[in-house]
């Protein structure tokens, strides 16, 4: 099975549509989403729209910080999210903030583990930024992979035998072999707003039959996505990171 | 579930364990049958050590990732492999023609079969550089050989894939390798350099020559380390009838910094296979190890150094040198291509500033019957056409080194230029087109015949309607490089 794993989008719609038109060329057999599907850009209600169809066309999609905070209270938020998150929760109607509350935390399929932050504790929101980090998802399940967000920058980690999580280097487009004698965490990089540098959309493709993972990253029109969040009223820095991909 | 041990006649995923082959430090090897697969294989089975074995496990699943993403006949091909949970294992086709290691045991080889031996080992590493992979552990004991010839390198543990995670980067804090061959920096930790390889090769071809290893049998770390500064013996100073060029081409693979090495496999199998075009240096006449006092000085430096620069990835490193080869057609009608395609070469040559250019001329026979090989004078044909392919490409104005020169003979040209590029590894074809005569649209053309078959890109290059109208009304003109105006060729059609 070939699975194409987005997270983050964060309301973007220009990210979101890219991604998904690259996937019909991939012949991917399910879609899952690993949360944040607003908050930050200019088109919640698209992308709730659009992911609550891909649910029930039978993706995976899990709750994130944001999408929790959209549909509830965003008093815990950095103030740049909780004024795009007051924005936001203005613009939802009922059904898409039904939408997003009902998200599970955690979703498996195929012993693999989807989440949006970390495995061990999906509520507390934390970044798995390093292989230090990543070591407790790994002791929480006994999945084969987790695949995660939230930090929107990519990161590998290795889990051997005798337990020892080792961060691994990749090269973003290539297969990445997941080797059966290790348990595996991804973060997956942000669809919405990547912040590794490149002004593209994140997203992977994993497939369960060869065992392996590829990071890959669409083009998308950044200037539209933009200059949508500009004449949304958004805050302007909002904007000018999707330039950067920072 | 529970560990297996590898035993005769363990039965494990529909393989059967016969004989056991062969006992190594980390391994052991055994036959093997399997009913859905009639073909000879073998099973290598890592001994791990009760409770964590870190080292073993890795060196394995280095070799279970990379193992199966090879093709090509310079690697065996792998049939299974092993869950670590029950017991890790990778079967691969067994390698008929045995191993290597004999052939070493018999170094002082003479020169010509070392020479045919060397070739088939450079060409198998450059298969496996062309696959992304750097072997880091290339020794005698790690080339098998197909009863057709091919060498057939094994045990890929300590070895790194270009764009796959580095498995064993963290992993360990010494330097990983065999002692007598182990490249400088590779002892520095580098493990992203091709050119590692080049330099255990080196290693290798010197002990086929001379019968012993450049730096002895090291037994510590200390005593690998010395080859940062310390040059050795110099093979012609073992074996005097080593010739000087080969001597050149050893020493040359064997330098402390990878820059100053061969800096692609192609380059030195090239170099193996023209050998009266090596360019000699200093290190080919060298009677003697260096005096202390040099040695010295690059003991003062060497110490010191953490690192050379290593390139951004292997296949940077082979696209940054290519081999390229320039078909040149030196009959009186191929003259009005030849300033249009000297200047595509100089102009290739801006964008790959390090290419070597190969120029080549063929001599067109007769399929039946004996060939006059002189001219009308009594000339030696294949010398004259030499003669002019120098003059033609002394308008290239490329160091000596950088340029050889072969002509061939056949009663195919566009066959012969194929596989010559195929032979020699070559990267990209530049050649001229003829113009539009009936016949050649009848019999077909040399150019569209190598662009249709060879491996690798072909550029054509074509005059300009204008210069060949113009060349068809002046007098048949000399070799020599046209002075003077030219227009501008038409853009050259890119095949790839």
């Amino acid at each position: 099975m070939r699975i194409a794993v987005l997270t983050d989008i964060h309301a973007n719609r220009e990210a979101f549509e890219a991604v998904l038109a690259d996937i019909a060329g991939h012949g991917v057999d399910r879609i899952a989403l690993l949360g944040d599907i607003v908050g930050y850009g200019a088109d919640p209600e698209w992308c709730c729209d659009r992911a609550a169809e891909l649910v029930a066309a039978g993706a995976i999609c899990v709750r994130g910080n944001h999408d929790a905070a959209a549909a509830g209270s965003a008093e815990a938020m950095a103030p740049l999210a909780k004024r795009a998150l007051d924005w936001t929760r203005g613009r939802l109607g009922p059904a898409q903030t039904a939408f997003l509350a009902e998200r599970p935390m955690t979703a498996d399929s195929e012993g693999m583990l989807f989440v949006h932050a970390s495995a061990s504790q999906p509520e507390a929101w934390s970044y798995i930024t390093s292989d230090t980090r990543a070591a407790p998802s790994f002791r929480a399940t006994t999945a084969w992979l987790i695949l995660c967000g939230h930090v929107h920058v990519p990161l590998l980690a290795s889990c051997d035998s005798g337990g020892v999580v080792r961060q691994q280097a990749f090269r973003t487009g290539l297969p990445i072999p997941l080797l059966p004698s290790r348990r595996w965490l991804a973060v997956v990089g942000s669809v919405g707003q990547p912040r590794d540098g490149v002004a593209q959309a994140a997203w992977a493709l994993v497939d369960t039959g060869t065992r392996e993972l590829s990071f890959r990253r669409t083009p998308y029109d950044t200037t539209g996505a933009a200059r949508r969040i500009h004449e949304a009223g958004l805050p302007e820095e909002l904007a000018v990171r999707l330039l950067v991909g920072r | 579930m529970k560990q297996l041990r590898p035993q005769q006649g363990l039965q494990i995923d529909g393989f059967t364990l016969g004989e056991k082959l062969h006992t190594g430090g980390f391994a052991t090897i055994w036959a093997v049958t399997h009913p859905d697969h009639d073909l000879p294989m073998v099973m290598k089975v890592p001994t791990i050590l009760d409770g964590y074995d870190g080292p073993t496990i890795v060196g394995f699943e280095v070799e279970q990732m990379i193992m199966p993403r090879l093709s090509g006949p310079h690697v065996p091909k792998v049939i299974a492999t092993g869950d670590f949970d029950v017991m890790p294992y990778i079967v691969t086709e067994l390698i008929d023609g045995g191993s290597f290691l004999p052939v070493f045991q018999r170094a002082p080889l003479p020169v010509s079969d070392m020479i045919e031996i060397a070739a088939r080992m450079v060409t198998a590493v450059a298969d496996l550089h062309r696959q992304h992979v750097i072997h880091l552990d290339l020794k005698p004991e790690n080339f098998l050989q197909r009863k057709t010839g091919e060498m057939v390198m094994v045990d890929f543990g300590l070895s790194r894939h270009d764009q796959l995670p580095d498995l064993l980067a963290e992993e360990f804090t010494i330097p990983m390798g065999t002692y007598p061959y182990i490249a400088p920096e590779q002892y520095l930790r580098c493990r992203d350099d091709p050119r590692s390889d080049l330099f255990a090769l080196g290693a290798m071809l010197y002990a086929l020559a001379t019968g012993r290893n450049p730096w002895g049998t090291p037994r510590t770390l200390r005593g690998v380390r010395k080859r940062l500064w310390r040059d050795p013996e110099p093979p012609r100073a073992l074996r005097p009838e080593i010739p000087e060029w080969l001597q050149e081409i050893i020493l040359r693979a064997l330098a402390v910094d990878p820059m100053r090495r061969y800096q692609t496999a192609a380059q030195l199998a090239f170099d193996l296979s023209h050998p009266q075009q090596v360019t000699l240096t200093a290190r080919a006449l060298k009677q003697r190890r260096d005096g202390w006092l040099r040695v010295f000085d690059r003991w003062r430096v060497m110490r010191r150094i953490r690192r050379f620069t290593a390139p951004s990835s292997v296949a940077a490193q082979l696209a940054s040198v290519p081999i390229i080869v320039v078909a040149v057609d030196l009959t009186p009608e191929g003259e009005r291509l030849a300033a249009v395609l000297r200047r595509a070469v100089k102009r290739m040559l801006l964008i790959e500033p390090d290419a070597r250019i190969a120029c080549v001329n063929v001599i067109k026979t007769a399929r039946i019957g004996l060939d006059q090989g002189t001219d009308d004078r009594g000339n030696n044909l294949h010398v004259v056409r030499l003669v002019q392919l120098k003059a033609w490409a002394e308008g290239i104005e490329l160091p000596d080194h950088r340029l050889t020169y072969t002509v061939l003979e056949g009663p195919d040209p566009g066959q012969q230029i194929i596989d010559y590029a195929r032979a020699n590894q070559v990267d990209h074809i530049l050649m001229g087109a003829r113009g539009h005569s009936t016949t050649r649209r009848y019999l077909g053309s040399v150019s569209a015949q190598v662009v249709a078959e060879a491996q690798c890109s072909v550029t054509v290059i074509r005059a300009p309607e204008q210069q060949a109208r113009d060349a068809d009304r002046l007098p048949p003109a000399s070799i020599a490089p046209p002075s003077g105006r030219t227009p501008a060729p038409e853009p050259p059609q890119n095949v790839s």
